[in-house]
This record gives C-alpha cells, structure tokens and sequence, in this order.
C-alpha cells in the first residue's frame, strides 16, 4: 500500500505530470472550441486554465510544482515572439504604407489602455501596489512583470491582469469589430494587438495573416511604448 | 520566400530553424543586458528585439529561410498553449482575487474593451485623414 502512495507522490510531483496534463487540457480545449464551432467564447487558454486550476487544487498541488512541468511550455514564448518575425515580414508592404496610422493609433491606443484601468480601479479605492499592477496590463507578461515591480506593484498580480486583459481581448475583439461593421483587417488586427498583446495576437492570427502581423507590431509597439512612458514617469519622480 | 514547388524540409532543417530563432532571441537578451548597463531601469523585452532582428535576416537569407520560416508557422499555429501555465498562475491569488476581483474584472473588460475601440477608430480615421 505504501509504494502505491509513493508512487502517486512520485507522479504529483513530477515535472512530466503536469507538463502532460498542460498539453492535455489544452488538446481537450481545442476539442471542446470545435464542438462550439470555434466561438471566440470557447477561448483554449481560458477552457485550459479552467480545467487545470480544479485537478491543481483536488491534488493539492501547489503552483510552483505546476510550473515545474508547465515551465517548458512557458519558455517556448520567447522564440515564439521571435517567430512575429514572418508574418510580419510578409506583410512588410502593408505595414510600411500604415506607419503613420500604426504611430497615432499606437499613442492613443496605449495611453487608453493605461489611463482606462487606472481609472476604473482607482474609482473602487484600489490600493497603490493593486493600481501599479494594473497600469501595464495590455503589454506582454514579462515586461509588464517588471514594470509592475519598479512602480511598486505585485509583479504575480502583473501576470494574472496580463493574462485577463488578454483573454478578454480574444474573447471580444472579433464580434465588437463586427458590431462596428470595419473590414479592415489591418486596423483590426493592431487594436487587439495593442489591447490584448500575445494572447489577442494568437486570436488575430487564427482570423486573417494580415491581421496577426498588425497585432504581432502593435504588440511589440505597445510594449516598448508602454515601458518608455512608465520609466520616463518613474525617472521623473 | 515562399517558392510554388516546396521542397520537403530535412530532418536538420528543423533543428536549424529553431536555432535561428534562439539565437535571435539571445542576441536580443544580450543586447537588453548591455543596455541596462547604461539605463538599469531599462525593460524592454529582448524577445522582441530579437523579433526585429529576424525580420532583417529573413530579408537577407530569401530561400534559405524556408527552416525559420517553417519553425516559425509551427510554434506561432501553438502561440495560445504557451499562454496556459501563466493563465494557471492565478490560482496563487485567491484572496486578492476575492477582496478586488470585481472592481479588477470590471476595469479589465471595460478598458480592454475601450482600448480595441479607439485604437481601431484612430487607426481607420488616420487612413482616411492621410488619404485625402
């Protein structure tokens, strides 16, 4: 009886198990977004964080073990936003005849999705450490981690808001763009992008390749536009 | 870069691809590195230099991208798995979650959802600005 426990405590902490179970919850969540026919409600990053968090906390198993196994999923992200590279450079064409709506689309997109959540939290008497984890929630996680960090903010709580913004960019972006009746897939594309960077990014990729390079710059954009204003604001301080 | 009749990609192609994007992501992590030397409260995301990066090789390497290419187009048709473990992440922050999540929900949606519209307006109303 006792080996049949050490081997479950074996399982529950390795790495493999959750590597496994990450891969599966996320085959399983395609699967369920075909049977929905892809809504963009059937979000897969949402249905797997949905099915995973449940198994995590019956288990007992606690985030850092998790992310033993998951971690090598994480870093895949890297040279994924390497890969932006191709879409974006089929699409060079277009994105150099839009450089100056890419420009003033990116100011006013970017200082909206700052201004905006700042706003809101600070109506509810969110506190400081909560306001600077909000502030960068529309750039990419890593930065965004340590942008929150330098303002005084939660760098985990950072992440969580990053991850939100991001679903709900994906979730919304392809039915509000078609109750405001544009076609344009070009500015489509940059709105989600600079709104709900990877993960809106993946949402514009799956809709139209001119749309997923759009998001792919706006993403870069906003996230180095972002981290230039909360530094400058810092550096005035 | 992309040729009518494609040769399939061997074995070491692949290898070669991703190694391409590695290496442009730790040329960009170098660089962030060098730069904070300067600016230490520098944080910009090597990833992305190494994305831009990339784009000037592509333009340089014509049919000799196709391993990038092809890695690239694998790991950008998987980009929302990648997404999964930090997703999973917010079950670290139950009680925040119950004490702001509201508010935090409300300002996330509602500001999320301001940002798409005044980001695709400007961008349409610039177009038809310069156009004229």
């Amino acid at each position: 009886m006792s080996s049949f426990s050490e081997i479950w405590v074996y399982l529950a902490t390795s790495p493999l198990t959750w590597l496994g179970a990450t891969l599966v919850a996320f085959v399983l969540a395609l699967r369920i977004g075909a049977l929905l026919g892809n809504s963009p409600l059937a979000n897969s990053v949402l249905l797997s964080a949905a099915m995973l968090i449940p198994v995590l906390l019956l288990t007992g198993t606690s985030y850092p073990t998790y992310f033993e196994g998951a971690q090598f999923v994480h870093f895949l992200l890297g040279p994924a936003t390497v890969s932006l590279a191709v879409p974006l450079y089929r699409n060079l064409a277009a994105v150099k005849r839009s450089l100056v709506p890419i420009a003033v689309a990116l100011v006013a997109g970017s200082i909206t999705a700052m201004g905006s959540a700042l706003a809101i939290a600070a109506i509810f008497g969110a506190p400081p450490e909560v306001l600077a984890s909000i502030a960068p929630k529309s750039v990419s996680a890593p930065i965004a981690m340590e942008l929150a960090k330098s303002l005084g903010g939660i760098p985990s709580l950072a992440a969580v808001l990053v991850i939100l913004t991001g679903v709900t960019g994906a979730i919304i972006v392809t039915p509000l763009m078609n109750a405001l009746g544009t076609k344009n897939y070009a500015a489509r594309g940059f709105a989600v992008g600079v709104a709900s960077h990877g993960i809106g990014t993946a949402r514009a990729l799956q809709v139209n390749d001119m749309a997923g390079a759009f998001a792919g710059i706006a993403m870069a954009l906003n996230g180095a536009f972002t981290a230039i204003l909360l530094t400058g604001f810092l550096l005035l301080q | 870069m992309t040729d009518v009749v494609a040769k399939p990609l061997r074995p070491a192609d692949w290898v070669a691809g991703f190694a391409l994007l590695i290496l442009c992501q730790l040329a960009g992590e170098t660089l962030v590195q060098i730069l904070r030397l300067i600016v230490p409260a520098f944080a910009f995301p090597g990833p992305v230099i190494g994305m831009l990066l990339l784009v000037g090789l592509l333009a340089l390497m014509g049919d000799r991208a196709r391993p990038v290419i092809a890695s690239a187009d694998g790991l950008l048709g998987i980009l929302s798995l990648l997404f999964v473990p930090s997703a999973v992440g917010i079950m670290q922050h139950g009680e925040l979650i119950r004490a702001w999540g509201g508010p935090l929900l409300l300002a996330v949606v509602a500001s999320t959802a301001l940002t798409l519209v005044v980001t695709v307006g400007v961008f349409i109303l610039t177009e038809r600005w310069m156009s004229r």
